[in-house]
């Protein structure tokens, strides 16, 4: 349709040409320049301007040329899009700094080798240019994958199972009411609480106060995840149609077949993200791991004994406690390189959940 | 294959609401038995005790007697699971599982109950089911697309395929057309009329033309008003309701006179 046919037309009359949002928009951006220089230009005040003035201006002159209602509805877009970029800006930074500082430290050799041995003599042999950085976050990764691994194993099917119980079973009595009511509240406990809860049971229950390893850390991240696998689990299950069971019952089907062969696989793409969603909930946490799983420098695979490191609490003490207090460059780089890996590994978590949900959506096409 | 139910006394319960009161009734092997009634009535309420899929709703429950073919269904020890095995449903709105593919969805009844079926008999199982339903030729080059992917009315026979899949004795049919085009519900009379050969089926229906072109029997349920339970007003022949009905709520009812 050629755009004369639109203009001509007499229900497209008295309308704002199209180039003049774009032009409001330039516009906007130099008057904000130069509003924000006459108080000392910077690139804040300069973005605050702009955006005042477009959002101002650009419903103004629509409402003067199509109507009061057409000048309103602009204003609520602009604020809505206006918002949206402001929701951005903390997401494309994060993603900028971790990549422009993260990126630089990545090497083979910070993936394969642990802590173990690097020293404050050996980050500053590195930051006088005598040698690569050496020193990795090999044990971190192998600590986060096992903490994180064996807190989903504990959590997944108490949650899950809990949801069933909440949405199959339970017919609003008491119990259902306290289960609801108190995993409403495990979602508001502070993470390190959860930490000293578990570092203080398994103290209690071995017997030995000092009792850090993997499987703690594990314990401590599942009364964490617990409560969302409960809630996200739960919401799916219920918007699973209750036609689906009575049809399932109507074949002469058992209940609990219905639950595991119709109702799960109907709501499982719901469940697989949000069970991604938990694990990232739990994945960064620092004080709950320093707390049960101690620290360490060396490699350690088995979670039932010795301490364990994290990508997080690796971070944590390469910024707090430097390798070398003389040039603590070189652990930044490290903690750069581990947030990024972190990242990597939460958008994997992501992309996993996804294929999931892929493959176990309810299908559709002819 | 097909059998004999008898109801005496029945009084159907959500919590302590009486929605249905007091109703007897003999259905017969074989036929087609239409429940017609405004709506509210409990026409669907009474078709849900006869495989107790009413006792699925919290706080649901019934008093009396339902028998097939002399076994009552709500006696003690009696397992529901084994009841709607014998007498299956077909619902208002088609209701395909949206995981599966067609033939899946026909397979269902057999699968999740983890029976092992060989293929050459599952092939045969499903074949012979979609024919039964009327849908074969439709869907025999696309069965491991997904059945929602069917159109309202393929979906409600393939829903139909799936009760007959399990080889049931009776048949319960919820308002199966009210959702469907003329066509479809033309097709699906049709295969009404086949199925009695085999079963016995039992309809609700809101389209007396309908009652009038499928049923053998008609029963009529009316309700007194609003908070008061339905019952079961008369219970004929088809030909006898519709044309010299004995109560006249029956002959108002099935001349538009309200309702």
């Amino acid at each position: 349709m050629s755009s004369a046919a639109v203009t001509s037309s007499r229900f497209t009359s008295g309308q704002a040409p199209k180039w003049l949002t774009p032009a409001v928009g330039l516009a906007a951006i130099i008057l904000g320049a130069a509003l924000s220089a006459l108080i000392g230009f910077s690139v804040a005040t300069w973005a605050l301007f702009a955006g005042l003035i477009f959002v101002i201006a650009g419903p103004i002159l629509i409402g003067i040329i199509e109507g009061r209602r057409k000048g309103s509805d602009a204003f609520a877009r602009f604020l809505v899009y206006g918002t949206f970029l402001i929701a951005l800006i903390p997401l494309v930074s994060v993603l900028w700094t971790v990549l422009s500082k993260g990126i630089p430290g990545l090497s083979g050799n910070l993936l394969t080798t642990s802590m173990n041995g690097v020293t404050g003599v050996v980050d500053n042999k590195t930051a006088a240019g005598d040698q690569p950085i050496l020193g990795g976050i090999y044990h971190a990764i192998i600590g986060t994958l096992e903490i994180t691994a064996l807190a989903t194993i504990i959590s997944v099917p108490i949650g899950l199972l809990t949801a069933i119980y909440l949405v199959e079973y339970a017919t609003g009595g008491p119990l259902s009411r306290a289960i609801t009511f108190f995993v409403d509240v495990m979602t508001g406990i502070p993470s390190i609480v959860a930490g000293l809860f578990a570092a203080s049971f398994f103290a209690f229950a071995t017997g030995s106060p000092s009792t850090r390893t993997g499987f703690v850390a594990a314990v401590a991240l599942s009364v964490l995840m617990v409560p969302t696998v409960v809630r996200n689990a739960e919401e799916m299950l219920r918007i699973v149609p209750n036609e689906l069971r009575e049809a399932s019952y109507a074949l002469g089907v058992r209940k609990w077949r219905t639950i595991m062969k119709v109702v799960i696989p109907t709501a499982i793409s719901g469940i697989a993200s949000g069970v991604t969603l938990a694990i990232a909930r739990v994945i960064g946490e620092t004080a709950p791991i320093l707390v049960t799983a101690g620290f360490v420098n060396s490699i350690n695979f088995n979670a039932f004994s010795g301490w364990m490191a994290t990508l997080p609490t690796y971070i944590y003490y390469q910024i707090m406690t430097p390798t070398s207090p003389t040039s603590p460059q070189v652990s930044e780089t490290r903690a750069w390189a581990a947030a990024l890996i972190l990242i990597l590994i939460v958008m994997l978590l992501n992309l996993t959940a996804r294929a999931i949900a892929k493959a176990f959506a309810p299908k559709t096409g002819r | 294959m097909s059998k004999r139910i008898d109801v005496e006394d029945l009084n159907v319960y959500y919590g302590d609401f009486l929605a249905v009161e007091d109703v007897n009734m003999t259905i017969e092997p074989r036929s087609v038995t239409a429940f017609i009634g405004p709506s509210g009535c409990g026409k669907s309420t009474f078709l849900r005790t006869l495989n107790r899929m009413h006792e699925v709703i919290a706080g649901a429950r019934v008093e009396g007697k339902v028998m097939l073919d002399g076994d009552d269904l709500y006696a003690k020890g009696v397992d529901p699971v084994l009841v709607r095995s014998q007498v299956g449903m077909v619902f208002q709105r088609p209701n395909p599982f949206p995981t599966m593919s067609i033939r899946e969805n026909v397979l269902a009844g057999v699968r999740l109950n983890n029976r092992k079926i060989a293929r050459s008999d599952a092939d045969d199982l499903v074949e012979s089911s979609l024919r039964g339903a009327n849908l074969w030729n439709e869907v025999k080059d696309r069965l491991d697309k997904p059945g929602s992917g069917l159109s309202g009315g393929q979906q409600q026979r393939l829903c139909i395929a799936r009760s007959i899949a399990v080889r049931p004795n009776v048949i319960l049919m919820d308002e199966p057309c009210s959702a469907l085009d003329p066509i479809s519900t033309l097709a699906v009379e049709d295969l009404i009329n086949e199925l009695k050969e085999e079963y016995t089926v039992v309809i609700v229906t809101h389209n007396m033309q309908q009652a009038a072109r499928v049923s053998d029997k008609t029963a009529f349920f009316n309700i007194a008003g609003t908070g008061k339970p339905g019952k079961l007003v008369e219970y004929a022949p088809t030909q006898e309701i519709f044309n010299n009905p004995k109560q006249k709520a029956t002959e108002d009812y099935v001349s538009g006179r309200f309702g």
